[in-house]
């Protein structure tokens, strides 16, 4: 296994979506190549980061005023249409 | 490696209910599945149109029309999945209403000049995140995430930040699972390395603040 070929794999190994004999060429390959070890590592990190920085939050005075609105539409819709939701 | 966690785990049955009812025209109980979804379904929307009035609408006008096309979701997949399909695809009418000179597709398999493979292979600190405030923080992350073409950052958003499986995200997006997984790792590494600069490990005392 060569670097670009970890690079391929590498989404499923982060997922841990790989087969048992893949993982272990993967871990090989990430024991001795110190450039994959980083970038493997990095990556990993950046989803954390993202999934955990929360970039955009939905304030509570928002979130209840959309929910206002929403719930308001719904109803005329409801009134409009007579039952609600249109049947299939 | 640990796995990526499903921010959105709620059981079934209890939500099918949920469902039901309001399929029957019971708005209460389509507002608790409001509740239940309107901070995922707003994130979405932010980080597809990247601008906070747009997201706002994109919120009430994903959950009226969800509400109003109840009937039509058949119960073979999750309603989340399903309300994620018709926030996204409002989220790009949106974006291609504002910029209709450039055209937005999720189908198109975007060549970035700067592709996927890594160019600086650099150490990040320990916890790299710690060197800033939250507020700066957000702001490196919003602005490193807005350069992504919209594609790739709707699949990063769902699989790396709403935790969607990669079956979920091809259908709330209409691709394929090849093409979702080629996405995926195109914007991981790009990000990576767009956020290089912000968190290397800084070598002798250097500072890169």
């Amino acid at each position: 296994m060569n670097c670009s070929d970890f690079l391929k794999e590498l989404t499923d190994y982060l997922d841990g979506a790989i087969d048992e004999r893949t993982k272990t060429e993967l871990d090989e390959h990430l024991a001795w190549c110190h450039n994959c070890f980083v970038v493997c590592n990095t990556t990993q990190k950046t989803i954390e980061i993202y999934r955990d920085s929360e970039v955009y939050e939905l304030p509570e005075d928002l979130r209840t005023r959309l929910r206002t609105a929403i719930v308001e539409k719904c109803e005329a819709h409801k009134r409009d249409k007579g039952s609600g939701p249109v049947k299939s | 490696m640990e796995n990526i966690q499903s921010k959105v785990g709620e059981p079934i049955s209890e939500e099918l209910t949920l469902v039901r009812a309001a399929k029957a025209g019971d708005v209460q109980a389509f507002e608790e599945l409001v509740k239940r979804y309107d901070r995922n379904v707003f994130r979405i929307a932010q980080h597809i149109t990247q601008n906070r009035e747009d997201a706002e609408d994109v919120v009430q006008d994903a959950f009226l029309k969800a509400y109003s096309n109840l009937g039509q979701f058949q119960e073979q997949s999750k309603f989340y999945t399903w309300l994620v399909r018709i926030a996204v695809n409002e989220a790009l009418m949106k974006l291609r209403r504002r910029r209709p000179e450039r055209t937005v597709y999720l189908d198109e398999d975007v060549q970035t000049e700067e592709d996927s493979m890594p160019r600086e292979v650099a150490d990040w600190s320990p916890n790299p995140e710690q060197q800033y405030t939250q507020a700066e923080l957000r702001d490196i992350l919003s602005k490193t995430i807005q350069g992504l073409p919209t594609g790739f950052r709707a699949v990063f958003v769902l699989r790396d930040v709403e935790g969607l499986s990669t079956e979920e995200t091809a259908q709330a997006l209409e691709l394929s699972i090849p093409a979702v997984k080629s996405r995926l790792l195109r914007a991981r590494l790009q990000l990576r390395e767009r956020l290089n600069k912000y968190f290397k490990r800084q070598i002798n005392g250097d500072s890169i603040r």
